[in-house]
């Protein structure tokens, strides 16, 4: 005999009321950065040189700024998802753990958005 | 957390590592590590559009043996995490899975990422 709701069995969201989305989140934006994390290791290793002028001269190329963003957005995803599960592994204090959580979040936010800003700034040449 | 006498199975320190075990404890290390190559990742990018003194200053940084040291680091975490990462993609196929396997692919996913490493570092010089 399950205790279970019929209501609870359909939505499948389990205890911690979001069902799978976290896995699959999680693999998903591991797909993308397969293809987006190999396209930059090359382009990083094949860059003219590290100087400001060709920095910018690689961020500002179209297809590179949109590869950047997409790249800004599945990395810092993904990263949010695996500190999420560090944090909820090794810090055992409830209080603590919330805090982590939330500053993992900010941070996360704060430098993904940090990175769009820099590469829409140099893209559009503003 | 009162009961703590009570009799725990062999813990880390007891067993003699298994590749496959240090490779899953790799695996989260270089995770960790690479969310904090996210934030430098962020910083290039930002200090690339604030113009070329702060980009000088970005720089000063990387340019030190300490900041070498750190990108060969997070050059090689990268493609440690992202050949591992594949492996996990794999497995979720439900394939892979037998104990011989996932040894057999533990010492080819070690292998791969470090010539990845070294393939990166000779093209980028």
């Amino acid at each position: 005999m399950s205790l279970r709701s019929p209501l609870g069995r359909v939505l499948g969201l389990g205890t911690a009321k979001d069902g799978t989305s976290h896995w699959w989140g999680q693999r998903v934006s591991a797909v993308a950065l397969l293809l987006l994390g190999l396209w930059f290791a090359f382009a990083l290793a094949t860059i003219d040189n590290f100087g400001h002028a060709a920095a910018v001269a690689f961020v500002a190329s179209p297809i590179n700024s949109l590869l950047l963003l997409l790249l800004i957005v599945a990395m810092g995803y993904h990263s949010y998802l695996g500190v999420q599960v560090v944090i909820e592994d090794y810090v055992h204090a409830p209080g603590l753990k919330l805090v982590s959580l939330i500053l993992s979040r900010f941070a996360h936010i704060f430098f993904a958005v940090a990175g769009i800003f820099a590469i829409l700034k140099i893209g559009l040449g503003a | 957390m009162s009961n703590i006498d009570r009799p725990l199975s062999p813990h880390l320190s007891i067993y003699r590592w298994p590749i496959t075990m240090a490779l899953s404890i790799l695996h989260r290390t270089t995770g960790v590590a690479l969310s904090l190559g996210f934030i430098v990742l962020a910083v290039w990018l930002f200090d690339t559009a604030s113009g070329a003194d702060a980009y000088a200053v970005f720089m000063k940084y990387m340019d030190t043996g300490i900041g070498m040291l750190l990108l060969v680091g997070w050059s090689f975490a990268f493609f440690y995490h992202l050949s591992n990462g594949a492996r996990h993609l794999y497995w979720d196929t439900g394939r892979g899975l037998e104990k011989e396997q996932v040894t057999r692919s533990a010492w080819f996913t070690l292998i791969l990422s470090v010539v990845l490493t070294a393939a990166f570092w000779w093209v980028a010089s």
